[in-house]
């Protein structure tokens, strides 16, 4: 995937070039993109005079930064100890079984990107998934594999 | 966006003294009508989640269509969460109080023809005593609610949080007023001292001798002094500061602004968990009507006193809870801790003296300064003062959040508050302290919950979060999966932490397989103390506390694992097994083409059969089966 030039210029332009933006920066690059594209980590280290092996270092460190493209649709399995508790890591397993991908991947259509998150702070939903912006409480994998669809076919 | 632009609107209105914050107040209640009947229907993340937004949104449409008298059309408030998430969405009518429970959209047309025009409630949607299946009315005579006591907790559910008039009737601000009109900075410190007030994040270091450390240590160079508020909430299971950031923003700034007064600083950070999106935005809009009503930024409430904050999100990593990681991170670098021989508050933000405490914290300073330290240090036990929140999780019927005195035993918390453990099943322990904490069994559940208590039994108070577990926990498991999850966020900077947790989680990983001997489980406590004491920052050194306490409380668990290759609660994957019950399986299906092994086989209404040769544990046949026929031992 080719970098927009102008969208990064528009993050860029924002950031006076100084080391303390890198997290940000590199935070609206991901919301951009929806990941970390190699030009993209060049071109903000080098508008913000640090070094590029300090902007990987940044991106591999923090959870929220993405280094391969992420999918249409990026589902969220919460394995928060409550969540854990009531059954989350079979959920992943399901899911990793019906979308033909690890966890921490996207399938190969770019439609699904399956993460797990620590915990989104909604215990009493347990077991939680969040695809998108919308949380699917009390859940179980035939549920989901039924939202899945609809998703899909939406 | 770490930094989340809170960029000035243009606005003429500005409270520019606080005699004018006062008459404000005075005029927005003065606008309120009193008998004005409001609804409020909860928005915080769990009732969002099961579709308040569309029950808010129906329930204006049936207002409107209903064709009330204009004098008493009911103002429908959106507010943060009320606690009682398993019960969601909720729906309060004032003046009467009526609490409904579970309420959905469907049920919209009756609540406004039988509530709202005839004045009776509807019965189904009332909370019934699981006891004695009797209705209650409101939520005050509900156990969940009855015996808290809410006091940092006081405005949400009340106020609609991105509304600062709100904010401003229920004495929003006026703390801030009486500290900028009548107290110095040093009697500002003072009372926080004298109340006892102890960090809320974890630690319970003294919440006033931190703010006079600061202080000092910002006299004594030229330069900025930073305030922060640590809101990346990490610990799994917790979500008290969440709730406080998304239901009642404005009183952790204010909480902040005072500390900056007292402590002397002009520049402050909100340093939020990015998987908190609502808290974000609900932060987001308080500090830009703050700031543009003249209550935060230059010359707050034409008092001189300038301060401003800003808003950072976080990047997904637990240790960034650390504070000296999550300056780290605010600076820009990966999140790692550094030694802490000198501390923060010394040497914090790009070297200046900076003051972190927790979202938590900093929401009790207006209370404090409102209703005086004598008043604070009533609460609360020895050593313990005032009230904490909690998040009362796991295998408890009332799921949710909760605020308690300090001393309150777990077993009032969870049997009385929590309504104990559901389906019969028995509580076994309690885990708190998220993974930096420790269980606590039955034996020990009379227990007064207060940081030295905790501590002393093997848990910690950590920042709240309160996981119930009952015999279908297997402790063995738990000890694992806290692992998992350290060995995941640890950053690896030092050795004890990254390899001796990685050690201790191939030990656990053998046990829970059956393999294993006695001098290995020697060897994971002995493995445990050393991390405990070469680790280099809290994290590494709080990591091995899930596995002393199993090991302390349940080792015989452990040796059910061991020496009899049997996981008692029939958890660990390699040492259960999956079975059907021919008298009790219909023949129904759903197993069978539930099963991605296709372990199972049977003809239609006729009991099925599992060959455990080909099944992988999944437990998907046990999951779907509605007749109790998939058994696991």
């Amino acid at each position: 995937m080719s970098v927009s030039f102008e969208a990064l210029e528009n993050i860029l332009k924002r950031y006076p070039p100084s080391s303390e933006h890198l997290v940000s920066a590199l935070q609206e690059v991901q919301a951009k993109f929806n990941y970390i594209p190699a030009d993209a980590m060049t071109a903000v280290c080098n508008h913000l005079g640090v070094p590029i092996s300090r902007g990987w270092a940044v991106a591999t460190f923090y959870k929220s930064f993405s280094l391969e493209p992420k999918g249409v649709h990026e589902i969220k399995v919460c394995l928060g100890t409550a969540c854990h508790l009531k059954g989350g890591a079979r959920l992943v397993e399901s899911l990793e079984r019906e979308l033909k991908v690890e966890r921490g991947h996207t399938t190969k259509d770019l439609n699904f990107s399956l993460d797990t998150v620590n915990c989104v702070g909604a215990c009493a939903l347990a077991p939680v998934v969040v695809v998108d912006e919308g949380y699917q409480a009390n859940t179980n994998s035939r549920r989901l594999k039924k939202y899945l669809k609809q998703v899909t076919n939406e | 966006m770490v930094q989340v632009s809170t960029a000035l609107k243009l606005n003429d209105f500005r409270l520019t003294s606080p005699a004018a914050l006062e008459a404000y107040r005075e005029s927005i209640l003065a606008e309120r009508d009193p008998n004005r009947p409001i609804i409020i229907v909860c928005h915080g993340t769990g009732c969002r989640a099961n579709n308040s937004p569309k029950v808010a949104e129906a329930l204006r449409r049936a207002v409107a269509a209903a064709g009330i008298d204009a004098q008493i059309i009911p103002e429908i408030k959106a507010t943060g969460c009320h606690g009682f998430c398993s019960r969601g969405p909720l729906v309060i009518f004032h003046p009467a109080g009526l609490f409904y429970q579970k309420v959905q959209p469907e049920d919209v047309e009756e609540i406004v023809q039988k509530t709202l025009l005839e004045g009776n409630p509807v019965e189904r949607l009332l909370y019934a005593d699981p006891g004695t299946g009797e209705h209650i009315s409101h939520d005050r005579d509900i156990p969940f609610y009855k015996y808290q006591q809410r006091q940092v907790l006081r405005n949400i559910g009340k106020i609609d949080p991105v509304d600062l008039k709100d904010t401003i009737a229920v004495g929003g601000y006026q703390s801030l007023a009486k500290v900028l009109t009548s107290m110095t900075p040093d009697e500002v410190i003072g009372a926080v001292e004298a109340s006892g007030l102890r960090g809320r994040g974890g630690g319970g270091f003294l919440t006033g001798r931190k703010w006079r450390l600061t202080a000092a240590h910002g006299r004594e160079t030229p330069g900025p002094v930073y305030v922060v508020a640590n809101g990346d909430e990490g610990d799994p299971g917790a979500f008290m500061d969440r709730t406080l950031m998304e239901g009642d923003p404005h009183a952790v700034l204010e909480g902040m602004i005072i500390g900056a007064y007292a402590i002397g600083s002009s520049e402050g950070y909100i340093y939020v968990r990015a998987e908190y999106p609502l808290a974000v935005k609900t932060l987001q809009q308080a500090i830009i009507s703050a700031r543009e009503t003249g209550l935060l930024g230059e010359n707050i409430l034409g008092t001189g006193f300038s301060f401003d904050v800003k808003l950072n999100l976080g990047g997904g990593a637990f240790v960034c809870g650390e504070s000296t990681a999550l300056m780290a991170s605010i600076e820009g670098k990966p999140g790692e801790p550094r030694a802490k021989y000198i501390h923060t508050v010394e040497k914090g933000l790009w070297g200046r003296p900076s003051n972190l405490n927790n979202v938590e914290t900093w929401a009790n300073v207006p209370l404090i300064i409102d209703k005086g330290a004598d008043w604070y240090r009533d609460i609360g036990t020895e050593g313990s003062k005032g009230t904490k929140i909690f998040s009362l999780v796991g295998q408890v019927k009332n799921v949710g959040l909760v605020e308690v005195p300090m001393g309150v035993t777990i077993k009032d918390l969870v049997m009385q508050i929590g309504g104990g453990v559901p389906e019969g099943r028995e509580f076994k322990a309690i885990q708190i302290g998220g993974p930096s904490g420790g269980c606590i069994p039955k034996e020990h559940w009379d227990l007064p919950i207060d940081f030295d208590s905790l501590s002393k039994a093997g848990a910690m108070m950590g920042s709240g979060g309160m996981i119930v577990m009952d015999n279908t926990t297997c402790m063995v498991d738990v000890a694992k999966y806290f692992l998992e999850f350290l060995i995941d966020e640890s950053c690896g900077k030092c050795i004890p932490c990254r390899l001796g947790l990685k050690r201790m989680q191939e030990l656990l990983e053998e046990f829970s397989a059956g393999k294993g001997s006695l001098a290995d489980l020697e060897e994971l406590g002995s493995l445990s103390l050393a991390v405990k004491d070469g680790s280099l920052c809290a994290l590494g050194g709080s990591a091995p506390n899930p596995v002393l306490a199993t090991l302390r409380y349940f080792r015989e668990e452990y040796e059910a694992h061991i020496l009899h290759q049997k996981c008692p609660a029939a958890v660990c994957k390699k040492l259960i097994t999956y079975a059907i019950n021919p008298e009790l399986c219909n023949g129904c299906t759903a197993c069978a083409r539930e099963c991605p092994q296709g372990a199972i086989t049977g003809t239609k209404k006729k009991p099925h059969t599992l060959d455990a040769s080909l099944c992988i544990k999944c437990g998907a046949c046990f999951e779907v089966c509605k007749f109790g026929a998939v058994s696991v031992a």
